[in-house]
């Protein structure tokens, strides 16, 4: 007779796929089948412990991702099909997309990359499944994000070549050099640096508030793939603040290595999203929340909450997480004035921000922007009325460790230049902050390894020795259309020809071939 | 600050309004924010979802995992089985 199959619960599922398909292997060594578990010097004591709290099976992960799928494919369509991209609030919105394509989706892919070669090199099945999942998710970001943008490649300068520019412009070696740093870790403090700091503590900054901008400037395809991303960053999150509290569970010798990790990968996860506070800032046309404003809710209220929650493994939040808090007065003014005077060597525009936005800007920033960044930029403006449009010819130094340019200021005193700089065997090395600093002192002989783009340029490694040929032939970028200014470019021309507001330029090639005459009979 | 703040994030679309509005009856403490496409939930220490009172609001069975459709993101350790998910801090 045969017996009605009981419905398995969550728990027991989630049991059999963790548990009866992993086994003890017989003829080989565990530690030949999984060398890189143990040189880090974390200690796991029971792999058993290991639990994903979302329960999550591969029939669940299946379903779930297939419908979110659909649904995001369908708002894709819609939005190509009725030429959305017409109907953002004005093209200087998209800068923020073609920074987010050449800097951000090729992370994804390096987070795919990343996911899939620790997830063969645990020895707990637990471990192993999430992996393996969290690997499928970042391909299906990188491909979704592509997906998104190849409409506005169609219209937009700068989106052409992402890939390409993501290995060798200088800026995007701040996202890259992330990455390669946390990839060539071992498997522990890549969870560390990537499960935990980043999507659990930073992460949240990018994809929630940037996003809703997103949909507040009418771009409906960007908010909804960062949204379908960010439901998966929620499960990542979530596995990110248990691997933490599974590895500080297994052994007290783990709490110092945790920390240290955790200092470093906070402080490498702040720089990298100092590029997120100028796209929330600048970038946005119409506001939702201030860089300050994010960074209040997003890190200091739930940060605080985490590392309260994490006190009793003898976690403390991480170093200079003060330097971090006051610099978000300053972050988004001092990177803008930075990109604004290098836009000859960038894939996106930049501009000097209208009086209605420096007005917001005072409101959000009452301390430091009417006293330290209105003035510059009534400067540049003036600059640039008068036919002088200012950029600057020097390239800058940058930072042996997040690679981002010694642009920062000191804590405290927003006129004096952060620099540090060390000597280490014979060379001089250069630095933004004591934190990036202190990340080098710690493993000296990987930073002496980065490369530094602007140190490649002028050692001739980046086909050419001046500035043009290097943008042009080692970027990709196309001169004259992707990089200067935004007011005059021809993807403002192209704007105002969209919305009415300028004919169409004989021989504007670009525009003649993609641009869609509205009610065209 | 004394709280220690777990939150939840949905779309703001139809089913996350069943969503929002189960987790309000559920948590009086908890506080809605409406931003941009997006519902966000917050409270002090404790958040949770019930399959009970989702399937009240819905009229139809739903299936805890269902959520995972419409969340943005979320703070707090997670504790989820057939009948609820929890979010809360130690």
């Amino acid at each position: 007779m045969a017996v009605k199959n009981k419905k398995l619960n969550l728990k027991d599922k989630y049991q059999y796929l963790t548990r009866d398909m992993a086994w003890e292997p017989t003829y080989q060594k565990k530690e030949d089948i999984y060398p890189d578990e143990s040189f880090e010097g974390i200690k796991i004591v029971d792999w058993s412990q290991w639990e994903d709290p979302f329960r999550l099976t591969m029939d669940a992960y299946w379903k779930y991702q297939a419908e979110k799928e659909k649904k995001l494919y369908a708002i894709f369509d819609a939005f190509a099909q009725n030429n959305g991209h017409q109907n953002i609030t004005d093209a200087r919105y998209v800068n923020a997309l073609k920074l987010f394509l050449t800097g951000v989706s090729p992370l994804e892919h390096a987070a795919f990359q990343g996911y899939s070669k620790v997830g063969r090199q645990f020895s707990g099945a637990g471990a192993r499944v999430a992996c393996q999942m969290q690997a499928i998710d970042e391909l299906r970001h990188s491909q979704t994000q592509q997906h998104a943008m190849s409409h506005y490649n169609k219209h937009f300068n700068g989106l052409h070549d992402a890939a390409h520019m993501h290995d060798r412009v200088w800026f995007l070696s701040v996202p890259k050099s992330f990455f390669d740093d946390a990839r060539t870790a071992g498997p522990f403090e890549f969870l560390t640096a990537i499960s935990f700091s980043f999507e659990y503590v930073l992460t949240n900054l990018l994809f929630v508030p940037f996003m809703s901008g997103a949909a507040y400037n009418n771009d409906m395809a960007t908010v909804t793939f960062g949204f379908s991303a960010q439901s998966d960053e929620a499960r990542h999150m979530t596995l990110g603040l248990e691997v933490i509290k599974f590895i500080l569970e297994q052994h007290e010798d783990n709490v110092p290595i945790v920390q240290r990790w955790i200092d470093k990968w906070f402080w490498r996860g702040f720089r990298l999203l100092s590029l997120v506070s100028m796209m929330m800032d600048y970038m946005l046309p119409k506001k939702v929340m201030s860089w300050a404003e994010a960074w209040e809710v997003y890190y200091e209220q739930n940060g605080g909450a985490l590392f309260k929650d994490l006190e009793r493994y003898g976690i403390r939040p991480p170093k200079y997480e003060d330097v971090a808090n006051e610099a978000k007065h300053h972050l988004s003014h001092q990177l803008w004035t930075t990109f604004y005077q290098y836009s000859q060597a960038t894939n996106f525009h930049t501009w000097i921000p209208t009086e209605e936005e420096m007005d917001w800007m005072s409101e959000k920033y009452p301390d430091t922007f009417d006293k330290y960044y209105r003035p510059r930029y009534e400067f540049l403006a003036k600059e640039h009325a008068e036919g002088r449009r200012y950029y600057n010819n020097t390239l800058p130094q940058l930072c042996q460790v997040c690679q981002v340019p010694t642009l920062f200021t000191e804590k405290g005193d927003a006129t004096k230049l952060s620099h540090r700089q060390i000597e280490h065997e014979g060379e001089r090395y250069h630095f933004c902050s004591e934190a990036c600093c202190d990340i080098f002192k710690d493993e000296p002989e990987k930073y002496v390894q980065a490369w530094l783009p602007v140190h490649q340029i002028y050692q001739g490694n980046c086909e050419g020795g001046d500035v043009e040929t290097v943008v042009q032939n080692y970027y990709h970028i196309n001169i004259g259309e992707d990089n200067f200014e935004y007011v005059g470019s021809p993807d403002h021309k192209r704007w105002q020809f969209i919305k009415g507001m300028a004919p169409q330029q004989k021989g504007d090639d670009q525009a003649e071939k993609t641009v869609q005459k509205p009610n065209a009979a | 600050m004394s709280e220690q703040l777990v939150f939840i994030v949905f779309q703001d679309n139809d089913n996350a309004r069943y969503l929002a509005d189960a987790i309000m009856a559920d948590n009086p403490h908890a506080e809605m924010q409406h931003q941009p496409a997006m519902i966000r939930i917050q409270a002090d220490k404790r958040l949770v979802i019930n399959r009970e009172t989702m399937e009240e609001e819905l009229g139809r069975d739903w299936d805890v995992q269902e959520m995972l459709i419409d969340v943005i993101s979320i703070g707090g350790n997670v504790d989820e089985d057939d009948d609820h998910f929890i979010l809360e801090w130690n």
